[in-house]
C-alpha cells in the first residue's frame, strides 16, 4: 500500500512543470513570499492567452522577484540591476515577432531603475511588465526602497521611512501606458485574467501586484503573512477605471485594486514606422 | 602621545567599516544596498538612528546617485562617506571619474565581488581593477582591524591640501565582510586628534554661498593638459604622504602597516610572492613554513594598487631571481593578472628576471595554503634556472 502511494506520488507532475527548469528547484523565495504566486498566475495566464511560447521570452532584474526568469524554461534573461526594461526593448525591437514579459520586483524597476521604465511607458514599447511590490529590497536584506511606505521601518530606516512612496498605477498612467492594473497575490484569478489580457494587448502593459515579504518586511513591521492577507482582504476595494491619482498605497484609507487605464496609444514600432520609415 | 585605548569587540569587516565612518564623523552617508556590502550601510543607518552619528543619512535609490550625492557633499565643503560593490561600483562609475575630477576628497569602501557578465554573488577584485584608471587612490587591505584603521588614514590622506583626491578603501566581500574577529575601535578623542591637523591646513577648494564658483565646465586645449597633470602629481605626492600617514597613525594608535606595502621576509629573499587582500594572511604563513624547509622566500603585500608603489617595490624586487604575483582578477587581453601586468611593468628598472602570474580565488574560490605553497615551488623552480609556465590557474 505504502509502496502504491509512493508510486502514484513519483508519478505526479504539476500542470505547470514543462514551464520551469525543475532542476533549478527548491527556489530561494521564503515560506509566506507571494512571488511564487504571481509567477504561477503568470505561467497561467502564458498558457490560456495562447500566445506562442516558442516566441516569448522573459527578462527580469536583481532581486528575489528577478530569480523568476532563471526558473523559466524559455529564453530568459536575468539582467542587471534596474536594467530589465532596457534589455526588453532591445528584444522587441530586433525582433518584433516576440512577446516580452518583464517580471521584476518594485526595487529593481522603480528605484535603481525607475528611469528606465517611464521611458518604456514613455515610447509605448509593446511589452508586459509585472511588478511584485513587495515595499522592500528583499534579496538585501529588507531596506529602504521607492515604495516602501511612510513610517515603515526597513534596516535603513530604523525610526521609520521619511519619505512618500511612488504610486505606481499613476506613474505608470502619466508616462503613457497602453493598460495599467494593480492586484494583489491574493485575487489570483483577477490577477491571471488581468495579465492573460496584458499579454494580447499591443503597447506598453503594466500590472503592479502586492504581495508579503514575510522575512524582511513583515518582522520589522510587526506583520505576519497570514495579516498581510488579511489585509489584502478587507482593506482593498476593486474599484475599475478609477482616477490613477486616487491610487495612493494607504491601508488605513483602504487600496483600490482594478483595471485602471485601457488605452490605445500607437505603439513604439507603430511610431518608428510612421515617421522614420516614410515610404 | 600614544593612545592606549583597548575597546576590543568581535564584529565583522563591514561593522568595522561602518565604526571607522563613525569616529570620522561625515557630514553626509549617502547609501544604497548591494550584497555583500548592506551590512556596513545598515549599521551606519543604525547608529544614526540611535543618535550617535550625527550626519545626514541619504538612502538614495541606486549607485549613481549615492556617487552624485557623497561628491556634491564633498564639493559643498562637507566630510562624505559612501559604500558599495562589483555592479555598483560600475554603475557609479562615470561619476566616480567625476569626483575625481572635481579633485573631491571623497572616502568610500568597495567591498570586492565579481563584477558582471557572468552573474555571481561571490568575492572577487575584478570590480576594482575595472576602475583603475578613475583617478582614485585605491588602497587595497588584510583584516578587519585595517579595514577600521585605514578608513581613518583615508580622511587624513584624501582631504590633505597637497593631495584633495578621492580614496577608495577595499577589502574582499565574504572573507572579510562577513569574518568576523576582534577589532580594536578607538576612541573618538584619539581619532578626533588624528584628523585634527587637518583643521591647520588651508581651505581646500570648495562652493561657498555667494561666491559664484563654475564646477565642471568645459576644460579646453592646455587647460585640460594642465589639471591632468595636476592631478597626475598630486597622486604621486600621495604615496610619500601616506607613508607618513602610516607613521603617524602608529605613533598614535600603536598599530602600523607599512605605508603603501608591507614587505614580509624579503631582505634577504631570493625570491618573492606578490599578493593583495585577505590572501595575504594565508601566504604568510605559507612563506614561514617554506622559510623551514629552507627556501629562501619573502612576500609582498600591496596595498597601494593606485598608485602603484614602483620605488617601494623596486627597492624590494631589485636582485631577485624570480618573482610571483597573486592575483583574485584577470586582465583581459594580456593573459595574465592585472597586478603581474603591472609588476613587468618594473622591469625597465630592475631588470629581467622569471616572472610568474597566478589567478586563484576568483568567484569565492578558496586561495588555500596548498596552493600558495605550490605557487612558491613554482617561484622557486623558475630561480633555478627550470622552464616554468608563466601563467598558472588555480586550483
Amino acid at each position: 500500500m505504502a509502496a502504491d502511494i509512493q508510486a502514484s506520488q513519483s508519478e505526479i507532475v504539476h500542470p505547470l512543470d514543462h514551464l520551469i527548469r525543475t532542476d533549478r528547484i527548491p527556489h530561494i523565495w521564503c515560506p509566506g513570499c507571494g512571488i511564487g504566486t504571481v509567477f504561477s498566475a503568470c505561467l497561467k495566464a502564458m498558457i490560456s492567452s495562447r500566445i506562442d511560447l516558442e516566441k516569448t521570452c522573459m527578462v527580469s532584474g536583481i532581486g528575489c522577484t528577478g530569480r523568476a526568469a532563471g526558473y523559466l524554461n524559455l529564453d530568459s534573461f536575468h539582467t542587471t540591476h534596474g536594467r530589465a526594461i532596457p534589455f526588453a526593448t532591445g528584444l522587441k525591437l530586433a525582433n518584433p515577432e516576440l512577446n516580452v514579459i518583464v517580471f521584476s520586483g518594485d526595487g529593481d524597476l522603480f528605484a535603481i531603475g525607475g528611469n528606465h521604465f517611464i521611458h518604456g511607458a514613455r515610447r509605448n514599447v509593446d511589452m508586459t511588465v509585472i511588478c511584485v511590490n513587495n515595499f522592500i529590497y528583499g534579496m538585501t536584506g529588507g531596506q529602504v526602497g521607492a515604495t516602501t511606505p511612510v513610517k515603515a521601518k526597513t534596516t535603513t530606516t530604523p525610526v521609520g521611512n521619511p519619505d512618500a512612496p511612488f504610486n505606481l498605477p499613476l506613474l505608470a498612467w502619466a508616462s503613457g501606458a497602453n493598460y495599467v492594473a494593480r492586484w494583489t497575490m491574493l485575487h489570483i484569478r483577477k490577477l491571471t485574467a488581468c495579465i492573460e489580457k496584458a499579454l494580447t494587448r499591443k503597447g506598453f502593459s503594466f500590472i503592479e501586484v502586492l504581495a508579503p515579504c514575510p522575512t524582511n518586511y513583515g518582522r520589522k513591521n510587526k506583520e505576519n503573512s497570514l495579516e498581510t492577507l488579511r489585509l489584502y482582504r478587507d482593506k482593498t476595494i476593486i474599484k475599475n477605471n478609477v482616477d490613477p491619482s486616487e491610487l495612493d498605497m494607504d491601508f488605513e484609507k483602504g487600496i483600490i485594486l482594478g483595471e485602471f487605464v485601457s488605452r490605445e496609444r500607437p505603439t513604439c514600432i507603430e511610431n518608428y514606422d510612421r515617421t522614420c520609415r516614410i515610404p | 602621545m600614544t593612545a592606549r585605548s583597548k575597546n576590543i569587540k568581535v564584529i565583522t569587516g563591514n561593522t568595522a567599516a561602518a565604526y571607522a565612518v563613525l569616529r570620522c564623523r561625515p557630514d553626509v552617508v549617502s547609501a544604497y544596498p548591494i550584497t555583500p556590502q548592506s551590512e556596513l550601510v545598515e549599521q551606519l543607518a543604525k547608529f544614526h538612528a540611535d543618535g550617535l552619528l550625527d550626519c545626514e543619512y541619504v538612502a538614495v535609490e541606486g549607485e549613481n546617485s549615492a556617487q552624485n550625492v557623497a561628491c556634491a557633499a564633498v564639493m559643498a565643503g562637507g566630510r562624505a562617506f559612501t559604500a558599495t560593490s562589483s555592479y555598483g561600483l560600475v554603475y557609479m562609475y562615470d561619476t566616480m571619474l567625476q569626483t575625481s575630477g572635481y579633485r573631491a576628497p571623497l572616502v568610500m569602501v568597495n567591498v570586492n565581488r565579481e563584477p558582471p557578465g557572468i552573474h555571481a554573488v561571490y568575492s572577487g577584485q575584478q570590480d576594482m581593477i575595472c576602475t583603475r584608471d578613475s583617478g582614485w587612490i585605491q588602497i587595497v587591505v588584510e583584516n578587519c582591524q585595517e579595514i577600521l584603521d585605514t578608513i581613518i588614514m583615508s580622511y587624513r590622506l584624501a582631504e590633505d591640501y597637497d593631495i584633495q583626491l578621492p580614496v577608495m578603501v577595499n577589502y574582499d566581500g565574504y572573507y572579510l565582510s562577513f569574518l568576523a574577529e576582534s577589532v580594536d575601535i578607538p576612541e573618538q578623542e584619539d581619532v578626533d586628534r588624528f584628523l585634527a591637523p587637518l583643521k591647520e591646513q588651508p581651505q581646500r577648494m570648495k562652493l561657498v554661498a555667494g561666491a559664484g564658483t563654475g564646477c565642471g565646465s568645459h576644460g579646453i586645449g592646455m587647460g585640460f593638459v594642465e589639471y591632468r597633470k595636476k592631478h597626475m602629481a598630486a597622486m604621486e605626492r600621495s604615496k610619500e604622504l601616506w607613508d607618513k600617514i602610516d607613521q603617524d597613525f602608529k605613533n598614535e594608535f600603536g598599530r602600523g602597516y607599512g605605508g603603501q606595502i608591507e614587505s614580509y621576509r624579503c631582505d634577504d629573499a631570493d625570491i618573492v610572492l606578490v599578493a593583495t587582500g585577505s590572501a595575504v594572511g594565508t601566504a604568510r604563513t605559507v612563506i614561514d613554513a617554506k622559510r623551514e624547509q629552507g627556501i629562501k622566500v619573502g612576500l609582498v603585500k600591496l596595498r597601494f594598487f593606485r598608485p602603484f608603489p614602483v620605488e617601494k617595490l623596486c627597492h624590494i624586487l631589485k636582485g631577485k631571481k624570480a618573482i610571483g604575483v597573486l592575483d583574485r582578477s584577470i586582465c583581459f587581453g594580456w593573459n595574465c593578472g592585472p597586478v603581474f601586468q603591472e609588476v613587468c611593468a618594473l622591469t625597465r628598472h630592475i631588470g629581467i628576471m622569471p616572472m610568474l602570474s597566478f589567478i586563484d580565488g576568483l568567484a569565492n574560490m578558496d586561495i588555500t595554503k596548498e596552493h600558495i605553497s605550490g605557487m612558491v615551488d613554482e617561484i622557486y623552480k623558475a630561480s633555478q634556472n627550470k622552464p616554468y609556465q608563466e601563467l598558472t590557474w588555480l586550483p
